[in-house]
């Protein structure tokens, strides 16, 4: 038997509105202004751009406040923007190498040249709550101390200009996009970095947290982490030349570990790379390592069976607007499936009751 | 690049493109159904039809290849400008323009894979004229049997014989296109 | 050549800076600026979005990080100059503007252009920088040693 029905609509406006009042909360507090999430709230906002894959931190502010701020709702809601959008072109590769950096540090070499720049950290804090913050009070101001425009080179150009590390080769090679064309496996590196970059936080992390607990060992330094600001460029065919279409924030790891060798690379350092929308290092350090994990192959290692060097099972759950879909999906209407399931449990019940019925006869 | 370049694209973006979708998906939808549209402008000799065609579906991530005849430096111009889809070679092409002659032979477009049919090309042909008579065509999308002023019936008969592979059409005249997809069955009237 | 070139890097430079300038604040400083002439629109102003790319290692093959969000937009003074705006961001207006200034860098209007507009975009966005590097050069390490083994 089967009975279509349709209804809730009512129901289905009510609860919307409902949900309305409540993101508001209640009314004798203030209401918080898009703004003031974007400035206050900048992490989460980072968080926003990062995973919805797109960087618009007025767009991910409004996201969170419509979203109460469930950062995965709000993640939904700049993904489904993000395809209304068209697609004008895409930016000359950022150099990172040019960043203005607001915090740098290398955890391999103390001394290296442009130092250790600590920026706005919750490193060294003690992990206490704050009372202060609870009273609205002044605004404290940061020290300033006279800064000699320095370059600040990548760490890993020392280690490679003793080709102590295994070379990044440039190319001008098209990457492929995801958001394109299927995801089809193998995957190469290009993929996979876009797949993480964009890739839940949480699951990155997990996923990095278990290669260095010993699945799939991989024990890591942290050559270099810088964040800061890059200019983003793009080629204008009706200029016919490369013009900055603006700035971006952005967090970058390099990985280095320790490499004994295999059939076919000598003994060197090899690299993990995490370079992520926003000032977000403990994704940027957890692509890193989770990239580096994937490359067993290209480097010619032993595939130990870890959760974290299989390509597949990694990129295949590391979103989460495609994991939440299809999870919560299943709290909707199934009075149809649940139905069909119902008859034919009862009826292998039925079926079983009476063999055992004729078994004791 | 000069200024003839730079005109001719929609007024109104969202609106015209939509209605250039709603032609375009009509004529596909109804193959031989002519639709007539208005409002993109390319460097001659290219037709209305044709530049609302290429605004509506083409962007920078869509290969396009330009036959001799519309290809010109004006012409590459204003793909720069307006759509920004790289240029390319017939072989690599996700849509092509040309007259019927200027794109032949048309074995060499893509026609798909068995895994994404859909990774084929599509072809936009400048006509002369288009008008509701001459082969017959037949399949999804045609109640009985329509009429279409094709340029000829056998490369359509052995693009059919390719489904779910093979390349899709539009033919161009002024202001008025039609469609033939691969699933048209056609014949001699 | 050379001159070309030179007014390649130029344009380039007021390109790049209106790209990045607040939305308010270039529209605040030309308003001070003389009147705006007409125009035709060659394009309207459309927000789409640039699919940004880094390389691997910072260095290496390039992969497709994310996009951000852009408005273009080209114009045409009635005087032929055609100015085009890529900048960051959903602002329609602001794309208007940076077109504006660009059409009007190509007439005998730029050094008032420069002086009023570019000039000072230019000298806050250094001055925010140098802020910003200067509380960074606050938080960089000084070691300094404890004690050196000698055996």
């Amino acid at each position: 038997m089967y009975v279509a029905v349709k209804g809730g609509e009512r129901a289905i406006d009510n609860a919307h509105e409902w949900l309305a009042e409540e993101r508001r909360g209640d009314p004798a507090v203030p209401e918080l202004s898009v703004a003031q999430i974007r400035e206050q709230m900048k992490l989460a906002v980072n968080r926003v751009m990062a995973e919805g894959s797109l960087y618009d931190p007025d767009l991910a502010a409004l996201a969170i406040k419509q979203s109460r701020g469930d950062l995965i709702e709000a993640i939904f809601l700049i993904r489904a923007y993000r395809t209304t959008l068209p697609r004008i072109g895409h930016s000359e590769p950022v150099d990172t190498g040019a960043m203005i950096c607001d915090r740098r540090v290398s955890a391999t070499f103390k001394d290296a040249p442009g130092g250790q720049v600590l920026g706005p950290t919750f490193d060294y804090t003690h992990r206490l709550l704050d009372f202060k913050l609870a009273a609205e009070g002044e605004t404290p101001r940061a020290q300033e101390v006279e800064a000699a425009r320095k370059e600040t080179p990548r760490i890993t150009d020392f280690l490679n200009r003793d080709g102590l590390i295994q070379k990044e080769t440039p190319s001008d090679e098209t990457p492929p996009d995801m958001t394109r064309a299927p995801m089809e496996y193998p995957a190469n590196r290009a993929l996979r970095l876009q797949a993480l970059t964009r890739g839940d936080e949480g699951f990155v992390l997990g996923m990095a947290y278990s290669t260095q607990r010993g699945y799939g060992r991989n024990h890591p330094f942290v050559g270099e982490l810088r964040i800061g600001k890059v200019p983003v460029e793009m080629e204008i065919p009706e200029l016919g030349f490369a013009v900055e279409i603006g700035e971006i924030d952005l967090t970058e790891c390099e990985t280095v570990n320790q490499f004994a060798g295999s059939k076919t690379e000598p003994p060197q350092f090899t690299r993990g790379y995490g370079l992520v929308f926003g000032q977000t290092e403990r994704k940027a350090i957890s692509m890193a390592l989770v990239d580096r994990s994937l490359r067993w192959e290209e480097l010619g290692e032993d595939n130990v069976g870890a959760p974290a060097q299989d390509e597949e099972f990694v990129l295949s759950h590391s979103d989460n607007i495609q994991a939440t879909g299809f999870l919560e999906h299943i709290k909707l209407p199934h009075y149809v499936d649940f139905q069909s399931e119902l008859e034919l449990v009862r009826r292998m019940r039925a079926e079983a009751q009476a063999s055992y019925k004729d078994a004791a006869e | 690049m000069q200024t003839e370049a730079l005109t001719g694209g929609f007024a109104n973006p969202p609106i015209d493109s939509a209605a250039g979708f709603r032609a375009a998906l009509n004529a596909m939808a109804r193959p031989g159904k002519i639709e007539t549209v208005s409002g993109g402008s390319a460097p001659a000799p290219v037709s209305t039809a044709a530049a609302v065609l290429l605004l509506t579906l083409c962007d920078a991530e869509t290969p396009l290849y330009l036959a001799p005849g519309v290809d010109g430096q004006a012409m590459r111009d204003w793909v720069a400008f307006h759509i920004g889809a790289p240029l390319v070679e017939a072989e690599q092409a996700q849509f092509a323009l040309g007259d019927w002659e200027a794109l032949a032979p048309i074995e060499r477009f893509r026609i798909g894979t068995t895994e994404y049919p859909d990774r084929s090309a599509t072809l936009i042909v400048e006509m002369p004229d288009l008008s509701n008579d001459g082969a017959s065509l037949s399949g999804p999308g045609i109640e009985t049997i329509a009429q279409l002023s094709l340029p000829e019936i056998e490369a359509f008969r052995a693009n059919r014989a390719l489904f779910p592979l093979g390349l899709d059409f539009y033919f161009c005249a002024g202001e008025r296109l039609a469609a033939l997809p691969r699933s048209t069955k056609v014949e001699a009237a | 050549m050379a001159k070309a070139e030179q007014e390649k890097t130029e344009r380039q430079a007021w390109m790049g800076l209106l790209a990045k300038s607040s939305p308010a604040r270039l529209a605040a400083l030309m308003d001070t600026a003389s009147d705006m002439p007409d125009f035709t629109w060659l394009r309207v102003p459309e927000a789409g979005g640039v699919m940004v790319r880094g390389r691997m290692g910072g260095t290496g093959a390039p992969f497709n990080l994310g996009e951000m969000t852009v408005t273009r937009c080209a114009l045409r003074l009635a005087s032929g100059e055609v100015g085009h705006a890529y900048v960051q961001g959903r602002d329609k207006a602001h794309a208007q503007r940076a077109a504006l200034v660009d059409a009007l860098m190509q007439t005998d209007r730029a050094l008032d252009l420069r002086a009023t507009v570019l000039d000072p975009l230019e000298s806050e966005r250094e001055a925010q920088i140098a802020t910003r590097a200067a509380k960074a050069a606050a938080t960089k390490v000084d070691f300094f040693t404890m004690v050196r083994g000698e055996d």
